[in-house]
C-alpha cells in the first residue's frame, strides 16, 4: 500500500515479488526469533523452581530444552501452537467438541448473520439521511458520537436479556456483531453517497433525470469505494463482536469460549491457538472483502 | 397502554417538529435538532417501558437508571478511577509513546518501513481484544493487566498513521529544507513531524474508544473487585439491569470526553489543516 512513491526499478516480476515481500519475511523471521527467546526467558522459572524442589541442580542446555516443551508455559512456543492448531484442525474431526474448526465455524456462522444484518439496516439508513435533511441532522450526530462510546461493553447485557426472554444460541450474538458493524457502515456509506460533487449533480438535473435516477445512476456507483472500505472495518468488528459475546455467557462453543475456558484452566497453548485461529478468520474475511473490492471497482472502471 | 399511544403520539409530534426545524434552515436548528432527537428517544424508552411494563431485569426504564446513577456515586467513580484513569489511560499514553518512537525508527529505514507496515496493518485489523486472557494471566488480576491490553490495542493503529503521516511532506518542501542546510533532526522537528500531527491525531482518535473497550473486556477475564467491566458482569448475573445501564452512561460519558478532549488539542495543534479551518 505504502510503496507507491519507491517504485523498484523493473527487473521482472520474481524480483519485484521479491522487493515486496523480503522484508515482510525478514520480519516475521525476526519475530519469530525473539518470540523464541521470550518462551525460553518466561518460561525458565518454572523450569528451575521444579528442578530447585527436586534437589536438581541443570545445566543451561537442559533449562532451555524444558522451557520448550511445557504442558502449560506462560508463553507457549511457536511450534508448540502450530502443532495445537494443526491436531485441533487437520487432525480432528471437523465435528468434535474439540476441533477449532467446529468453534471457528459457530463464531463465523454469528459473524457473518450479524454482518450482513449490521451491514444491510447500515445502507438502508444512509440511504434516509441523504434523502432526508430532517433524519441527517437528527440521527447523524449521535451516529458519530456513538463511535466514541465503548458499544463493546453492553454485551454481557444484551447475551443475558435476550437468554431470559428464550432467545439463545446464534441470534444474540449476531445482534451483537450487527450493532458493532452497523455504525461505521452508516459513517462511510453517508459519505459516498455525498461524494458526487456539485457539478455531476447539476449534469444530472440537465438531464432532468428523477431523484431515484440519480441514486442508481450517480450516488451508488460513486459510493462503492467507501462502502467497501467500511464493510472492512464493519467486518473485523463485528468479529471482534461475536467473539466478546462468547465471553460472559459461559458459552461453551466458539473462538471466544474457547480463550475463556483455556484462561480459567491455565491452557495457555489453547489460548494461543483460539487466537490464531481467530486472527485467521479476520484475515480471511478481510482479505475476501479486499479480493471483492478491487473486482468490482475494477469492473467499474474506478481503479485499474 | 395509553402511555404507548402518547409515546407514539409523542414521536411523531418531535418528528414534525424537527422536520420543520431542519428545512428551515435556521442555525440553532443544527444543535436543537439531535437534541430534540434524542430527548424524544428517551421518552419514548421511559413511556413504553413503563406502558408495556417490561420487567426491569430485560429494560430498566430510564428513570431508574438515573435513580440508581445518583444513588450510587461513589461506586461508580471507584470504578471509573480503576478502570479508565488507571488501566486505559496509562495504557494509552505508554501505548502512544511506543508507536511515535517505533514509527520514528521505521521511517529512518526503507527496509523496516516496507518489512513492518504490512505486518501492522495486518495486526491493526485483528481481533487483539484476544490477548486480554493471555496478558491478564502474566501481569495479575490488577489494572497492569488491562494497561497492557491497552497498550497492544492501540499500538497499532497510532504507529501505521504515524508512519503515514510521516510520509506526507512533498519532495520541494524537503529539498527547501536542505537548501537550509537542515539536519535530519531540524527537518524533523519542524517540518515533518509537524505535518504528520493530522495523521498522527487520526490514530490516537482511534486509539480513545480502543482504549476503553480494551480496559473494559480485559476486566470480564478477571479483575479485583472494582471496576467498569467487573461491575458490568457481575450485575449482569445479578440482574442488577440499572447499575449495568449506569456504568454504561459512565462509560459513553467517559469515551465521548475522553474523544473530545483528543479532537481539542488537534484543533490547537493542527490550527493550520484545512479541515480544522474549514469548521470555523
Amino acid at each position: 500500500m505504502s510503496d507507491a512513491t519507491v517504485k523498484p526499478p523493473r527487473k521482472g516480476i520474481l524480483a519485484a515479488t521479491l522487493h515486496m515481500l523480503g522484508p515482510v519475511f525478514v520480519v516475521v523471521a525476526a519475530i519469530v526469533v525473539l518470540w523464541y527467546g521470550a518462551a525460553i526467558w518466561m518460561n525458565s522459572t518454572w523450569t528451575i523452581q521444579q528442578a530447585e524442589r527436586a534437589d536438581q541442580t541443570l545445566t543451561t542446555g537442559q533449562i532451555i530444552r524444558d522451557t520448550l516443551v511445557q504442558d502449560r508455559p506462560r508463553l507457549p512456543t511457536p511450534d508448540q501452537v502450530a502443532t495445537e492448531l494443526w491436531n485441533t484442525t487437520i487432525e480432528k474431526k471437523v465435528t468434535s467438541k474439540r476441533s477449532l474448526v467446529f468453534h471457528a465455524s459457530i463464531t463465523l456462522s454469528a459473524t457473518l448473520v450479524g454482518f450482513m444484518i449490521g451491514t444491510g439496516m447500515g445502507i438502508l439508513l444512509a440511504v434516509g439521511i441523504v434523502h432526508s435533511r430532517a433524519m441527517d441532522m437528527s440521527v447523524m450526530p449521535w451516529a458519530i458520537a456513538s463511535q466514541t462510546i465503548p458499544i463493546l461493553a453492553i454485551a454481557p447485557m444484551i447475551i443475558v436479556v435476550l437468554n431470559s426472554i428464550g432467545v439463545q444460541g446464534l441470534l444474540p450474538k449476531a445482534a451483537i456483531s450487527a450493532y458493532l458493524s452497523f455504525f461505521p457502515v452508516v459513517v462511510g456509506m453517508v459519505k459516498g453517497l455525498r461524494s458526487p460533487d456539485g457539478m455531476q449533480l447539476d449534469l444530472l438535473k440537465t438531464y432532468s433525470a428523477s431523484n431515484s435516477q440519480g441514486f442508481w445512476k450517480l450516488r451508488l456507483p460513486s459510493s462503492m469505494p467507501y462502502l467497501f472500505t467500511s464493510l472492512k472495518i464493519a467486518m473485523a468488528a463485528s468479529l471482534v463482536g461475536t467473539i466478546v459475546a462468547e465471553l460472559p455467557t459461559g458459552a461453551i462453543r466458539g473462538l471466544g469460549a474457547r480463550m475463556l475456558t483455556g484462561s480459567y484452566y491455565g491452557q495457555t497453548i489453547q489460548i494461543w491457538s483460539a487466537l490464531f485461529m481467530a486472527a485467521l478468520v479476520a484475515a480471511a474475511l478481510v482479505g475476501i472483502i479486499g479480493v471483492l473490492q478491487s473486482l468490482v471497482l475494477k469492473r467499474m472502471g474506478i481503479r485499474q | 397502554m395509553t402511555l404507548v399511544i402518547l409515546a407514539l403520539v409523542l414521536w411523531g409530534a418531535a418528528w414534525a417538529l424537527n422536520a420543520w426545524l431542519a428545512n428551515s434552515g435556521r442555525r440553532i436548528a443544527q444543535f436543537l435538532v439531535p437534541a430534540l432527537f434524542g430527548i424524544t428517544l428517551i421518552l419514548m424508552w421511559e413511556l413504553i417501558v413503563r406502558g408495556l411494563e417490561v420487567p426491569g431485569v430485560i429494560l430498566p426504564p430510564p428513570s431508574m437508571v438515573a435513580a440508581r446513577f445518583a444513588s450510587s456515586t461513589h461506586i461508580l467513580w471507584v470504578d471509573f478511577v480503576q478502570t479508565f484513569m488507571k488501566g486505559a489511560l496509562t495504557g494509552y499514553l505508554m501505548g502512544a509513546v511506543a508507536a511515535f518512537i517505533v514509527a520514528l525508527l521505521v521511517d529512518r529505514s526503507d527496509f523496516l518501513r516496507r518489512g513492518l507496515m504490512p505486518v501492522g496493518n495486518f495486526m491493526a485489523a485483528m481481533p487483539i481484544i484476544g490477548t486480554a486472557p493471555i496478558l491478564v494471566m502474566w501481569f495479575g488480576f490488577d489494572w497492569h493487566s488491562k494497561a497492557a491490553v491497552v497498550v497492544v490495542m492501540v499500538f497499532f493503529p497510532i504507529l501505521v498513521n504515524t508512519v503515514e503521516g510521516l510520509r506526507a511532506t512533498d519532495t520541494m518542501q524537503r529539498d527547501l529544507m536542505r537548501t537550509y542546510a537542515a539536519s535530519y533532526w531540524q527537518t524533523l522537528w519542524l517540518l515533518r513531524v509537524p505535518a504528520a500531527m493530522p495523521f498522527v491525531f487520526n490514530g490516537l482518535k482511534i486509539g480513545t474508544t480502543l482504549a476503553l473497550i480494551g480496559a473494559i473486556v480485559a476486566e470480564f477475564f478477571g479483575s479485583p473487585v472494582v471496576g467498569m467491566g467487573f461491575r458490568i458482569s457481575t450485575s449482569v448475573g445479578q440482574l442488577a439491569l440499572d447499575m449495568v445501564w449506569a456504568e454504561i452512561v459512565v462509560a459513553a460519558l467517559a469515551g465521548s470526553a475522553f474523544y473530545g478532549f483528543v479532537a481539542l488539542v488537534e484543533r490547537g495543534v493542527t490550527f493550520w489543516h484545512p479541515s480544522q479551518r474549514a469548521r470555523i
